[in-house]
This record gives C-alpha cells, sequence and structure tokens, in this order.
C-alpha cells in the first residue's frame, strides 16, 4: 500500500490530469465492450460468452485494412462493419437456435466458438502477436493540459466512445426503433404478436453488440498487441463492468466502465500490489448492497 | 534399448520351437540395429501463446539435425526427431517426456519446455535416466541447486543469474556515467518477472550502490492495457526504467509508452527487447533502448553467426528467436560429443558431454562450453546494446565479461547455499 503516493496525486493537478484521462481510457474501452454484452444480454437473455471474439476481430479487421489502404479511417471503418456483418450471421445461424435451451447449453455453444474464433485468427493470421502501429497523423507530442499529459490519440478515443454511448442512449430512448427494441425486450412474443419480426431485431442487436466491441478493438489496436485469445482478456473485465453497472443497463455499463478505469489509474498508484484485487472488492461491495447491481433495474 | 532373450526360458518343447524361430528372424534386426535411426524425443510448446517460441525451436532442431545427418548421424546412426506439443502445461511435458521414451522408443530427450515444465521433465529424466537436455528454461536453480542435479541432465540455456550479473553491470555503467540516481521497474507479476527483477537490481545496486528505486509496477502477465504504470511511471519522474516484460507485452507496453513520449524522458532498459520477435513486430520502435542479446544475428558479429541467422531465415521465413539458438546448440553438442565417444549411446555421450568445448557461432569467442560441475552451458554470447529503428536494430552491443560473471555467479552460489 502506498496512500502516500495517490494524496500527493490526488493534490497534484497534474497527476489529477493525466490518472483521470488515464482511467477515461481503460473506461471507455471497456465500455464498448461491455455496452454490446449488456444490451444482448437485455435484449436476448443471452449471456455471449463470446463477446470478446469480436473485439479481437475488429482489431485484426482494422489492422488489415490500414495495412492495404493506409487509411486509419477506413482501418476503423472495417473493423466495425466487420464485426458487425460476423455478428449478424454469427446470432441466425448458430445463436438463433439456442434461444430456448437452458442456460449451460448456449454457455457451451458460446465457449466453442470462443476457442473456433481463436483458432480461425491463428489460421488466417498466424500464431504470433502482431502490432498496427499508431497511424502518422497520431505520432506527435503528447498535449500538457493543466500539466498533465494527455496524447492527442486518446482524445480520439475518448470521443468515438462518447458519441457512440450518446448515440446508442438516445437511439435506444428516443427513436422508434429504439421503443421496438425496447419491446422486444420486456415482452418477446406480445412484440411478435404486433407484427413486428423478432428475429430481425435479435439479429440487428447482435450485430450493434458485435459492431461495438469490433470498434473497441480497432481503437484498441494502433496500441496494444494483436494476439489470438486477445478477446479473453478483456471479456473478463467487461463482465465486471456489467456485473457492476446491473445486467442489461447502458447507463449502468458506462458508470461500470469508468469506475473500473479509474479504480485501475488510482489504483495503481495508491495500491500498486492489490490493483486486480480492488476491482473485485469493488465488485463484491456493490452485490452485497445492491445485488442487481447500480442500474440494475432498468430494463435496455 | 537392449532386449535380452534367456534361451531355454521355457521347457516345453512348443514354445522353444518358438523361441528359436524367433531368435533367427531377430538376428538380422539386431544385425541391423547400428544403422537405425536414433530416435530423439522432443517435447515443446507448439500451441497457446508461447507457441512462436516452441515452433522456433523445433525449427532450430530440425536445421542442425538435417547437417548432423548429412554429416553420419550419431556415431552413424541418423537422428529422428520425434516432437510433441505439450500445450505449455507441466504436468502434460512430463507425461508426453515419458511416453516418448516409454512408448515411442527415443533413446534420448530434448526438453524444449520453458522452466515450469523443465522442472515436470527434469524428474522424468531422474526416474527413467535418459540422457536429457534442457534447451529453454533460464531458471537459474535448475542446475545451480545440487539437490536438482542428475548426471544424466544438462542445459544449454542461457541463465537467470549470468543475464542478471551482466545487466547490472551494464546498467551500473550507463547510470554512472550518465548520473542515472532515480530508477524505476515495471515487470510482469509472476515468478519469471519478480525473480529478472530481484536480481538485477540486486547487481545494479551492487555496481553503482547510489541508486535508489523510486517506483515499482507488477503488471499482470499478459494484461492488454498498461497505460495506468505508464502514467504511474511518468508521474514518479525517473531517471531509467528497468523491464522485464516480454513477447507481445512488451510491444503493446512500448505502443502505449510512445504515445506519451515516455521513452524521451528516461533511459529504458528492456532486457527482452533484442529479440526478433519483438523487434520485428514494434512499428515505432524508439532509438536507443538498452537491451539485452536474446538473439540476434549480428552479435557475435561473426560470419558463422550470420551465416546461421540467414540459413534460419532462408529455411523458415523468419529469424530465429532466442529458444533457437539454444536448441540449436543441443544439437550440435549431442553431435561432437557422439563423435567423442564415438558412440551414440546416453551414458557415453553425457560422459563425453561433460566439460566439454565446441566450436559454436553462439560463443563469445566462438567457442562454447558444457561446465562439468553443473553440467550447463557457458561462454555462450552475452551483452547489452541499444536498439535502432531498422537492421541489424542492435549495431553494438557490449559484451560481458566471463571473468566476472564466475567470480559472482560463485558468490550467488554460496550465498543461496548451493556451493
Amino acid at each position: 500500500m502506498d496512500l502516500n503516493a495517490l494524496i500527493a496525486c490526488l493534490a497534484s493537478s497534474a497527476c489529477l490530469v493525466t490518472q483521470t484521462t488515464s482511467g477515461l481510457i481503460i473506461g471507455m474501452l471497456l465500455f464498448l465492450v461491455a455496452v454490446g454484452l449488456t444490451l444482448i444480454f437485455g435484449v436476448l437473455k443471452v449471456v455471449n460468452f463470446s463477446h470478446g471474439a469480436f473485439y479481437m476481430f475488429g482489431a485484426y479487421f482494422a489492422m488489415t485494412t490500414y495495412q492495404i489502404t493506409g487509411s486509419f479511417a477506413a482501418a476503423m471503418l472495417c473493423g466495425a462493419a466487420g464485426t458487425a456483418i460476423l455478428g449478424l450471421i454469427f446470432e441466425r445461424v448458430f445463436m438463433s437456435r439456442v434461444y430456448g435451451a437452458d442456460v449451460l447449453m448456449q454457455l457451451l455453444v458460446c465457449y466453442a466458438f470462443v476457442l473456433i474464433f481463436d483458432d480461425v485468427v491463428r489460421m488466417v493470421w498466424g500464431p504470433e502477436f502482431k502490432s498496427m502501429g499508431m497511424p502518422t497523423a497520431f505520432q506527435v507530442m503528447p498535449l500538457f493540459i493543466a500539466g498533465g499529459v494527455v496524447p492527442p490519440y486518446y482524445l480520439l478515443l475518448i470521443g468515438v466512445a462518447l458519441v457512440a454511448a450518446i448515440v446508442l442512449g438516445a437511439g435506444l430512448s428516443r427513436t422508434r426503433i429504439g421503443k421496438v427494441v425496447r419491446a422486444a425486450a420486456h415482452n418477446p412474443s406480445m412484440t411478435s404478436a404486433l407484427g413486428i419480426n423478432t428475429g430481425l431485431i435479435y439479429g440487428g442487436v447482435f450485430a450493434l453488440g458485435g459492431m461495438l466491441a469490433g470498434l473497441a478493438g480497432a481503437l484498441a489496436a494502433p496500441v496494444r498487441s494483436l494476439t489470438p485469445g486477445m478477446g479473453f482478456s478483456v471479456l473478463i473485465e467487461s463482465f465486471i463492468v456489467t456485473v457492476i453497472g446491473g445486467m442489461g443497463s447502458i447507463l449502468g455499463a458506462l458508470i461500470g466502465a469508468l469506475l473500473i478505469g479509474l479504480i485501475r489509474s488510482f489504483g495503481s498508484l495508491g495500491f500498486p500490489l492489490f490493483t486486480e484485487g480492488l476491482m473485485y472488492l469493488f465488485m463484491v461491495i456493490v452485490l452485497v448492497s445492491r445485488p442487481t447491481g447500480l442500474f440494475g433495474k432498468e430494463v435496455a | 534399448m537392449t532386449r535380452t532373450r534367456k534361451p531355454g526360458i521355457s521347457r516345453r518343447s512348443s514354445l522353444a520351437l518358438m523361441g528359436a524361430g524367433l531368435a533367427t528372424l531377430a538376428a538380422p534386426w539386431a544385425a541391423r540395429a547400428q544403422a537405425k535411426a536414433i530416435k530423439v524425443g522432443m517435447p515443446t510448446i507448439l500451441s497457446g501463446r508461447v507457441a512462436q517460441l516452441g515452433t522456433s525451436s523445433r525449427n532450430a532442431v530440425l536445421l542442425e539435425v538435417e547437417r548432423v545427418n548429412a554429416t553420419g548421424g550419431l556415431a552413424g546412426r541418423p537422428i529422428e526427431m520425434v516432437i510433441r506439443d505439450s500445450k505449455g502445461q507441466p504436468q502434460e511435458a512430463a507425461r508426453v517426456a515419458r511416453e516418448l521414451v516409454n512408448t515411442d522408443g527415443c533413446e534420448l530427450l530434448i526438453d524444449a519446455e520453458a522452466s515450469s515444465g523443465a522442472f515436470a521433465v527434469h524428474e522424468v529424466a531422474r526416474d527413467l535416466g535418459v540422457l536429457c537436455i534442457h534447451t529453454n528454461s533460464e531458471t537459474s536453480s535448475l542446475t545451480a541447486d545440487p539437490k536438482q542435479r542428475i548426471p544424466n541432465a544438462f542445459r544449454t540455456a542461457r541463465q537467470g543469474v549470468h543475464d542478471s550479473i551482466v545487466g547490472g553491470s551494464y546498467a551500473a555503467s550507463i547510470a554512472k556515467a550518465k548520473g542515472l540516481k532515480k530508477w524505476a521497474t515495471c515487470s510482469p507479476d509472476y515468478a519469471y518477472g519478480r525473480d529478472t527483477t530481484g536480481e538485477f537490481v540486486l547487481y545494479l545496486k551492487r555496481f553503482a550502490p547510489d541508486v535508489e528505486i523510486i517506483s515499482e509496477s507488477w503488471p499482470k502477465l499478459f494484461q492488454p492495457d498498461y497505460t495506468e504504470v505508464v502514467t504511474k511511471v511518468l508521474q514518479a519522474r525517473p531517471q531509467a526504467l528497468y523491464t522485464c516484460l516480454w513477447g507481445g507485452d512488451l510491444t503493446s507496453y512500448i505502443d502505449q509508452a510512445n504515445i506519451y513520449a515516455l521513452f524521451g524522458q528516461m533511459e529504458v532498459f528492456a532486457v527482452n527487447m533484442a529479440d526478433y520477435t519483438a523487434l520485428t513486430v514494434v512499428k515505432n520502435l524508439p532509438k536507443g533502448i538498452h537491451s539485452g542479446n536474446r538473439y540476434i544475428k549480428t552479435y557475435p558479429s561473426t560470419p558463422e553467426n550470420a551465416a546461421w541467422g540467414d540459413a534460419y531465415k532462408a529455411k523458415y521465413g523468419e529469424y530465429p528467436t532466442n529458444w533457437s539458438w539454444e536448441n540449436a546448440t543441443a544439437i550440435m553438442l549431442l553431435a561432437e560429443a557422439s563423435k567423442k565417444a564415438n558412440s551414440a549411446d546416453g551414458k557415453k555421450i553425457a560422459e563425453a558431454m561433460r566439460g566439454l568445448t565446441i566450436k559454436s557461432p553462439f560463443g563469445t569467442d566462438g567457442t562454447v562450453t558444457m561446465r562439468a560441475d553443473d553440467q550447463t552451458l557457458v561462454g555462450y554470447a552475452i551483452g547489452w546494446g541499444t536498439t535502432i529503428p531498422q537492421e541489424p536494430y542492435v549495431p553494438e552491443v557490449k559484451p560481458g565479461d566471463w571473468k566476472t560473471i564466475f567470480e559472482l555467479e560463485a558468490e550467488w552460489k554460496k550465498s543461496n547455499g548451493y556451493s
């Protein structure tokens, strides 16, 4: 425990800015993955254990597109669009067959695809780790805000994730499609009876979830190494986020992800040997005081 | 392996007849056995996160076996490699090793496991008495601890304590020259990361006593994001940073530290940087990272070493790794020891190998030696240098001094109760 370092940091604006942005970056990427997970659970009532694979595919799609076109924007677009299509196919062909099945069956199908997707990546891109490299436009000196260090790429990353959060939140609460999705989540048989194609909605939600995870992977590709199995590590943290925020709640995923990000960034100063533990401890505290998570009652 | 057949083992005439029949059939086999291929078993990691290193071990072994077989194999018997995947799991490594000897009839073992698996295979070698060469485990105690020692096990890998002595003395010389007193460390949180960092700091402080460690970070192994530890190091404002992160973790760390311009603010010592697996993957490799050599074809800067690296690349399309040279050395030593003993028998080869010095592209002075008293490799190329973003990546390597290594190693052994 190093509380002095933590107190010293909280007293200095430079440290505060650096660590807060560092927490936001970790949190925002986590949010993009977790929100898809929570959305799919909220509407389809399926715990998508294979969600990390979309994050992985997003990163690999982005890397390959970037290598071919040299365009960062195209890389992001392909990362997101590619995983959306993949999500749609995966849902229609495989997941839609196990909606009625028990949880164990769903879990087994998902886990099988975790292994299959990892092997697909291994076959297509090879077993060794890869790096996409930072686009030249972002190979610049970091900004200094109130003495704190903030890399410009991370500002973009936070911005994109924030826009995604706002569009998603507004889309679900304000638009007709959002209403239909919420209706399907609430009472699928009634929605279906009203003449709405719930299969289409399920496929669409799964594609959206996949796309968000893919976007997270694409955004992370310039700074994280790409390797088969990379989805698994983010998946576990995403589960923590959804459990803290409440399964099925978008606002919960956002708050949960940001809290985890901040716990990591400030925890590594104050509790360097217990940063991981801190995350789980926080989860336990939330679960004991609010078993449904912070925003568990809301339905997406 | 020899099978003894006792004549007249049964008094029943029918059985005796069968026995006689078998004996006549077996006679030509026994005669042919001299030229029969000698099977060498090799458990290694061919799947999972470290598969790349296991594959590079296999590649190097096959490259060398081809050469040895072209010149007559082991005492006239061609080598036949039997290579199995252990998936990096110790119990699987032990099971595979046992099966290779008992079921597949392997007469020698190349243990190309990481440390966790190597200790398990070591126990199998102790049990079966088969000649076993550990090629990848760098954990010092595997050969330094007398309790571990068996006459039939050798190691052709570098050794953690050698690396720490050379790294510590190199870093101390830079620290003194540039006045680097405040240091930070950032290493993966598991046995290797903790031990290696501890030993590095021990020798750094020994050679430069006024060095102070002001910040320590222990990210999890295979952690995807290092932002919080990068910014933590920046907050501490050290003059130098030591890390023994490796592979994909190291490249992630470099990419993430790069956008915080960390490398311009302090001297960075990354012992595992100068390995082609990392050097060729990082897109924006910063100039001037200090690193220990793992395998690099420009150090030792001899035509033999360059030729070996190029031959490997020509055959497999990529450069060798640290594990490659360690495995190639095992085959080279086997071949020379077998020549010296004029036999392919494990016991005789082991006898010949003890204390054997052979010519090697990987030796500091063109030779490496299998030290007799602890049966581990010494004299291999070991040194530190700084990186540049393109080939040859580490243009100049400052060699470690083996005399100093031996002195401090002896002292280290004594302090650990090993001698």
